[in-house]
Parts: structure tokens; C-alpha cells; sequence
């Protein structure tokens, strides 16, 4: 999937991975896809929760060895 | 408009330190808006000094520990330090943040801190030994923020 930005959240612990998420969302555009890498299991129910409340998109997310990946779309 | 979360943090150890700070920068990521309420020990985690912000095993027989340990060696000199230490670095291990990132975190995100003047008073603490950025305020400067809130909690 295509993205124009990518966050590196391995070996953060809740609620770290969402406040980096936050923070790379407020300096990306409308509408521009943000590729988050995490190892926090939590992250998959927290990355759904955090989207669904603040408006923003989860494209995807899959998990390859320990490690969680999300597309989130911006909101516009 | 955007929801209110509203906290009173009354506890100074490290296990109770985390929660306020936690739910608020979460809620601030979430875009509530954010009051913390210190009280009591919990004035401690205001400080800029963070050191006296510790754990002990004694009296918590919940608390993991590598080796069961009995309440009589709990208390001697040195055992609240190295619990203190132990669990700091077991946070590190496993990318738990520290105090004082979350503490800074939460102050970014907008959360607005406010030290229980009353405490201040009664514990003869010095406004030079707290962080910058925060308020001194009573009960009522609390429900002025809480009366409107959507999720109250006492910690």
C-alpha cells in the first residue's frame, strides 16, 4: 500500500505508540496516508479505537512476526 | 465541542504516578480536553525533581517479584530503593515511558496541571521545587473544570 509518511513505533510500550501517532498525523496533510510499524500487541484494539474517535481512517493493519503494521488516512 | 476528562491524582508512589498521567496524555491524543487535579502525595509527581517518587513491595503483596520475599526483609534500609531501581529498569526494558516523558508529553498536548494549594500549604512545599506551566487552585477550581466533564476519576 502506498503511503507518504512511515512511523517507526517498535519497542514502544503503551501509551506511547498513540502519541507519536498523534504528533506524525498533526504534521502530515489532509487525506495523506501515515504507515505506523508497532510491536505493542495493545496497539491493534488502541490504533482502532484511536481512529473510530478522532475521525481518522484505518486503511489496513496486519501483523508479520511480532510486528503490527497500520495505514491510517488522515482526515480531510 | 471537545470532550472533558477531568483526574484528581492523590498518590505519589511510582505504580499510582503512572495512571493520571497515562489517561490524560491518551485523552489529550484523543482530543479531550485535560485537567490533572494534584493532591496530597500525588503533588509529589509535580515536582521537578522526580527521585522521591517511588515503589515499595512492603504492604503489596500483589507486586511481582523475582524472588518471593518476606515482610521482614522488605523493610530493611536499601529495599525500597533497589525495588525502585528494579522497576524503573524493567519500564526501560520494556519501552514503558518514563515519568517525567509522559509528564512533559501531557504539558504538550495542552493537559493543564493544578497543584492543590491547601497541600501546598500544609506540606510546606516551595513553589521553586514544582515544574513550570502548572496552576495552584483549591476544590473549587477543580469543579469548575469537573462539573462540566464527561469522565471524571479519582486516582
Amino acid at each position: 500500500m502506498e503511503f507518504d509518511k512511515e512511523l517507526d513505533a517498535r519497542g514502544l510500550n503503551c501509551p506511547l505508540p498513540i502519541l507519536r501517532v498523534k504528533k506524525a498525523l498533526a504534521e502530515l496533510a489532509g487525506s495523506k496516508v501515515l504507515k505506523v510499524v508497532a510491536t505493542d500487541a495493545g496497539s491493534v484494539k488502541d490504533f482502532q479505537a484511536f481512529c473510530k474517535q478522532t475521525g481518522n481512517d484505518l486503511l489496513d493493519s496486519g501483523e508479520n512476526n511480532g510486528e503490527y503494521t497500520f495505514f491510517i488516512r488522515k482526515r480531510a | 465541542m471537545a470532550k472533558k476528562l477531568a483526574i484528581i491524582a492523590s498518590k505519589g508512589t511510582l505504580d499510582w504516578a503512572y495512571p493520571p498521567f497515562i489517561l490524560a496524555s491518551t485523552a489529550a491524543a484523543l482530543d479531550y480536553e485535560v485537567q490533572i487535579f494534584f493532591t496530597f502525595y500525588g503533588l509529589t509527581l509535580l515536582k521537578k525533581d522526580l527521585d522521591g517518587v517511588k515503589i515499595s513491595p512492603l504492604g503489596n503483596p500483589a507486586m511481582p517479584m523475582p524472588v518471593p520475599m518476606p515482610n521482614l526483609i522488605q523493610m530493611l534500609p536499601g529495599m525500597e530503593s533497589m525495588a525502585t531501581m528494579m522497576m524503573k529498569q524493567k519500564m526501560k526494558d520494556k519501552g514503558v515511558a518514563s515519568l517525567e516523558e509522559l509528564r512533559s508529553l501531557c504539558q504538550e498536548a495542552g493537559v493543564k496541571l493544578i497543584a492543590c494549594q491547601m497541600t501546598v500549604d500544609l506540606f510546606d512545599f516551595k513553589k521553586e521545587d514544582f515544574i513550570d506551566g502548572i496552576e495552584f487552585g483549591g476544590a473549587a477550581t477543580f469543579f469548575e473544570f469537573a462539573g462540566e466533564a464527561d469522565v471524571s476519576l479519582f486516582i
